[in-house]
């Protein structure tokens, strides 16, 4: 961490302005170098500076300089803002620069930033979360726009709130049974309807928490829905996946057989993620090992994946939910199959946009809508395990218990924001009662 | 008022003058008596100084021992046999089971005690003990030779010289009392405060900090309308503090319940602006749970009453000691108060409440043993340490004098973990979190409630303080006992049963032709009769004994389940960090988990993890940290 670091902030150049960010420890002494009186500049304040090679003393760019001190900043060290003109020219040379300022002075530590450091930085210095973090790692990767959509929800911290909203939540229930189990003795604590109003608070966090997980994951976000291509050889699984992806991924031929692996396109249609998988045609007979290798994985990719596109004859369908496709309808000898859902033509792209719109509907249920953000996880994991254990709560009658797995409950909620403890809870029950002779 | 502030130390202990011993306690409150009393029982020679012999374990205010989770603590000090619960026992003129309904891990036993009872049984209790003098005087300064304790110097000059000290001054630190508009200096009504070793603390360079606390006024039980008010009467029960305590020895006496009301209410809200604590004269924070009539009002105007007990302090005296009402408003006001409620129409006030301030040593300046780290050989206990409660300060006594004495002597030291004990929980709490006003113990705290239950203190403690030289052979000849029965009944409940065996024998349960042990069987309360009737060593055994089966039994796979966290808990335990670790220099700890790490110092992982804000990543960054440091 002792490293200075610095990078492009802002788009590619050419753009009207380019920021480039520093942060770390030598950031005062590497303003000082860059910027003529750098050191009168007042902080979080926007000043126009001449910018100079400190090896060279040449004019870099005249600049709006920021000087941002720790730890009240993004990544919570010192950091500076050079607002250069967005010119390629200009962003190369400030960047050159203070890449060879590095080079002549290794004691200062400075040195282009990995991606997502200033994230990383600014997640370990306590600046924003893990579930924050993991946001905006998902949001540096998103391609598409609804991952990037649910991405941006994450970053700026919706899961979070809603994770300090159920926070208080559950502290309110463990409050309440504490208050009834420490306090309602002595007739500091209405028994019954404090009892009354746990069971009732219980079974409406333990439902938003239900409603949360059954919303889609974040995995189909950002590595896409699983799309698989299956059924007999040479049924045009191959064409179609060309025709989906728009290349040549797939060796078509129309030998049976020509695809003996299993073949992963990451595709993008209609602004959603796609992984498409193209399998090995499913010959009950099959005397090439290497073959029968491929149909094995073909079976565990029908199994596992998310939306099945079928293009054997129906009735052979492996999985109820997928969509059936009687495909090749540009052949000569083709003859329509009862029971398909769709009938196409991946060479002539007749019913294309209609497949392409019934694979849309199918993932629409997959993926978190707009304004939703997605769970990773591990994030599933610890709200599951809290759910179940507001579950137990709700079938039992033993105060005791009752506390002991709110307790668990809040053990989970811990290791997913990493607070509370018990004066966090006392906090909430002795603000509610009068509690104490 | 107070007369007897200028009367000079008594001199009991004539050859005290440059006496030598090997563990010297200060303050003869709850705390300092367990403290002399455990080093004592450990082998040290042990001085316990006191600014009045007379006054040894006083109880300043109310006249009860027990209740929730402070019951546990007396049960634990008793298992470690500490003096509280037998001289509770001793004096105890009214039982109570808190919680009797609910689970037996939240039931806490609770005493009003005879205060002349109590305070003779605690004298008897320490003057009985072998190696234990007692001195009075008052304590003005520690005696630092050659930047080593060496002992305790007195008002009068003289010194007593010992080589370790345990602090167990109470409030009387600095203590301030106040009443409306006036204050005075005293750690208790009618005594002084301990002035003089305050100022020595301060000197220090010790991190004091101000806590108060209150009490209420006392009525004369002969002025109360009795018959117009609804009666709390003894429970039938004959359950005792102390399982070694020979059943119920006094006669019982009922409290009694009355409440505030709007009258009240407005008569409080009148004297407001003459409360010490509205304006501004007291700057210390008092606690939630114990909050004053004043507090109470301000902060809850909104409901019509509160609860009043009315607890007679004694056999041979007509106070009665009004539970609910701690304040420090003007005599005048109180007394309008009180004769607001029903039943008090007519009564008399002989002593007005008060609130008291007093300076705390932040307990985050001590380790687990109680010592203090910057001054070897010195230890805190009790409501010095920002504790309230008799029971608090007794388990501290005797954690800080059983450590004494093995620092004296090179014993091991006691250290309690909180998966065992209430003490633990509460030492844990203390030296790693600190306080914000005074602590008390609940059982909210413990995260291991189901297996810390006051039935069980025996069985979770008495072997190690055996093993530790604190128990003396007739606890230690009772224990060997018990645990042969328990062996015994063990035995007896790995018998396995069918469903058809238990309905012969009168038990409904379902008939699924399952075998289970009585001990499985014993998780349906219902049958516990049935299984009682099976076990001839459990139906033999004494009360205390047979609930704690019977209850391990029901608990079972919750105490499993904990069992898991707790082995994590003495993993992370066994990994120390080193005192001199630099939090700073640990890469992914925000500002604010290594500014409380800082604080907090915690000597292990496990400590680490319960600093409010440190994450699991966190400590997974420690740990890495300190595999680093260790490799290198």
């Amino acid at each position: 961490m002792a490293d200075t670091i610095y990078a492009l902030s802002s788009g590619r150049p050419p753009a009207g302005i380019a920021v480039i960010r520093l942060s770390g420890r030598q950031v005062s002494e590497i303003n000082r170098l860059f910027v003529n009186g750098a050191e009168k500049l007042r902080p979080r304040t926007a000043h126009l500076r001449e910018l100079r090679d400190p090896l060279t003393r040449d004019l870099l760019d005249q600049a709006l300089v920021l000087v941002l001190p720790g730890p009240r900043t993004v990544t919570g060290e010192d950091m500076a803002e050079w607002h250069c003109h967005g010119g390629q020219a200009v962003v190369r040379a400030v960047l050159a620069a203070l890449a060879a300022l590095g080079a002549a002075r290794p004691e200062l530590r400075l040195r282009e930033a990995v991606a997502g450091e200033f994230t990383r930085r600014a997640f370990e210095n306590g600046r924003i979360d893990l579930n924050e973090a993991e946001g905006l790692a998902d949001l540096l990767s998103a391609e598409t726009e609804s991952q990037r959509r649910a991405a941006l929800l994450m970053a700026e911290g919706h899961f979070s709130r809603r994770l300090e909203h159920w926070r208080e939540a559950l502290l309110r229930c463990s409050a309440l049974t504490e208050s009834l189990l420490d306090f309602s003795d002595e007739d500091d604590v209405p028994e019954s309807g404090a009892e009354r109003e746990l069971r009732a608070s219980v079974a409406a966090l333990s439902a938003e928490m239900e409603r949360q997980l059954a919303a889609p994951a974040a995995e189909r976000l950002r590595d896409g829905v699983r799309l698989v291509l299956a059924g007999p050889p040479n049924a045009g699984k191959s064409t179609l996946l060309n025709a989906l992806v728009g290349r040549e991924a797939a060796i078509v031929s129309d030998i049976a057989g020509t695809t003996r692996d299993r073949i992963e396109v990451p595709v993008q249609l209609g602004g959603v993620a796609f992984v498409v998988t193209d399998t090995a045609g499913l010959a009950e007979q099959t005397g090439d090992s290497i073959e029968r290798i491929g149909i094995d994985r073909a079976r565990q990719a029908i199994e596992t994946c998310d939306i099945l596109l079928w293009l054997g004859d129906p009735a052979d369908c492996p999985r109820a939910d997928a969509i059936r496709i009687a495909a090749q309808m540009d052949r000569d000898d083709w003859q329509g199959q009862g029971g398909a859902n769709i009938a196409i033509s991946a060479r002539t792209g007749a019913n294309m946009p209609e497949l392409i719109g019934l694979i849309l509907a199918r993932a629409a249920s997959l993926i978190p809508a707009e304004g939703e953000f997605a769970l990773h996880e591990r994030q599933r994991a610890g709200v599951r395990e809290m759910v179940d254990a507001l579950e137990a709560v709700q079938a039992e009658h033993d105060l005791l218990i009752v506390a002991e797995q709110l307790r668990s409950a809040r053990l989970a909620m811990d290791r997913l924001i990493g607070r509370s403890g018990v004066e966090d809870m006392l906090d909430a029950l002795f603000g509610r009662f009068c509690i104490g002779k | 008022m107070p007369r007897r502030f200028d009367r000079l130390p008594l001199l009991l202990y004539s050859a005290r003058m440059n006496a030598e011993f090997d563990v010297i306690v200060i303050g003869g409150g709850h705390a300092g008596c367990e403290a002399a009393a455990a080093a004592a029982r450990r082998g040290a020679r042990t001085a316990l100084i006191t600014f009045d012999e007379g006054q040894i374990g006083a109880m300043s205010c109310n006249p009860a021992i027990g209740g929730l989770g402070k019951g546990h603590l007396v049960r634990e000090v008793d298992a470690l046999d500490g003096i509280i619960a037998r001289a509770a026992d001793d004096a105890a003129i009214h039982h109570r089971m808190l919680n009797a309904s609910k689970g037996k891990a939240v039931q806490g036993p609770r005493i009003q005690a005879d205060r002349v009872l109590f305070r003779a049984s605690v004298q008897r209790r320490i003057a009985s003990i072998p190696h234990l003098a007692v001195i009075g005087g008052e304590a003005t300064d520690l005696l630092v030779e050659s930047g080593k304790l060496s002992g305790a110097t007195l008002a009068d000059g003289s010194t007593v010289r010992g080589r370790a000290v345990v602090l167990a001054t109470g409030t009387f630190l600095g203590g301030k009392l106040f009443r409306g508009e006036e204050n005075f200096t005293g750690g208790r009504i009618e005594e002084r405060a301990a002035t003089a070793l305050g100022e020595r603390m301060r000197a220090l360079g010790l991190p004091l900090g101000r806590l108060k606390t209150g009490t209420p006024p006392r009525l004369d039980g002969r002025t109360i309308d009795w018959a117009a008010l609804e009666e709390q009467g003894s429970d039938g029960g004959d359950w005792t503090m102390s399982p070694l305590s020979a059943g119920r020895i006094n006669p019982q006496l009922s409290c009694a319940i009355t409440r505030t009301n709007a009258r009240t209410h407005d008569v409080i809200r009148a004297g407001l602006d003459r409360s010490p604590l509205f304006s501004g004269a007291i700057e210390g924070r008092g606690p939630r749970y114990c909050p004053s009539i004043e507090d109470k009002i301000h902060r809850f105007g909104d409901r019509d009453g509160h609860q009043v007990f009315l607890e007679p302090e004694g056999l041979t005296t007509h106070l009665v000691y009004p539970n609910g009402i701690s304040t420090s408003l003007p005599s005048d006001v109180q007394l309008a108060m009180v004769r607001s409620m029903a039943g008090l129409e007519r009564v008399e006030m002989p002593v007005p409440g008060y609130a008291v301030e007093y300076d705390y040593v932040d307990p985050r300046a001590l380790d687990r043993e109680l010592a203090l780290q910057a001054i070897p050989g010195l230890y805190c206990a009790g409501q010095l340490n920002g504790t309230t409660g008799y029971e608090e300060a007794a388990a501290q006594g005797l954690v800080a004098g059983a450590n004494a004495a093995a620092y004296a002597l090179t014993l091991e030291p006691l250290i309690l973990d909180r998966a065992e004990s209430y003490i633990g929980v509460m030492i844990d709490d203390l030296v790693l979190h600190g306080v914000t006003e005074p602590y008390r113990m609940l059982t909210a705290r413990a995260e291991y409630r189901l297996r810390l239950r006051a039935d069980n203190a025996t069985t979770r403690l008495t072997g190690m303080g055996i093993a530790l030289g604190l128990v003396g052979s007739e606890r230690a000849t009772w224990f060997a006992r018990r645990e042969a029965m328990r062996t015994a009944i063990r035995a007896e409940l790995e018998v396995e049963y069918s469903t058809a065996d238990i309905a012969r024998r009168g038990g409904e349960v379902r008939q699924d032709g399952a075998r289970r042990s009585l001990a499985e069987w014993a998780r349906f309360p219902e049958l516990a009769d049935l299984i009682v009737a099976q076990s001839p060593t459990l139906a033999a055994a004494d009360g205390l004994l047979r609930e704690e089966v019977l209850e391990d039994a029901r608990y079972a796979p919750y105490l499993a389940r904990q069992q898991s966290d707790i082995d994590e808990l003495r993993k992370h335990e066994a990994v120390r960090i080193p005192a001199d670790f630099d939090f700073e220099g640990v890469g992914g700890l925000s500002l604010e988990m290594r500014e409380r790490l800082g604080a907090a110092r915690p000597d292990t992982l496990a400590a680490a993890s319960r600093i409010g804000g440190v994450t699991p990543a966190a400590l997974a960054a420690i740990m890495v940290h300190l595999k680093r440091r260790s490799a290198a």
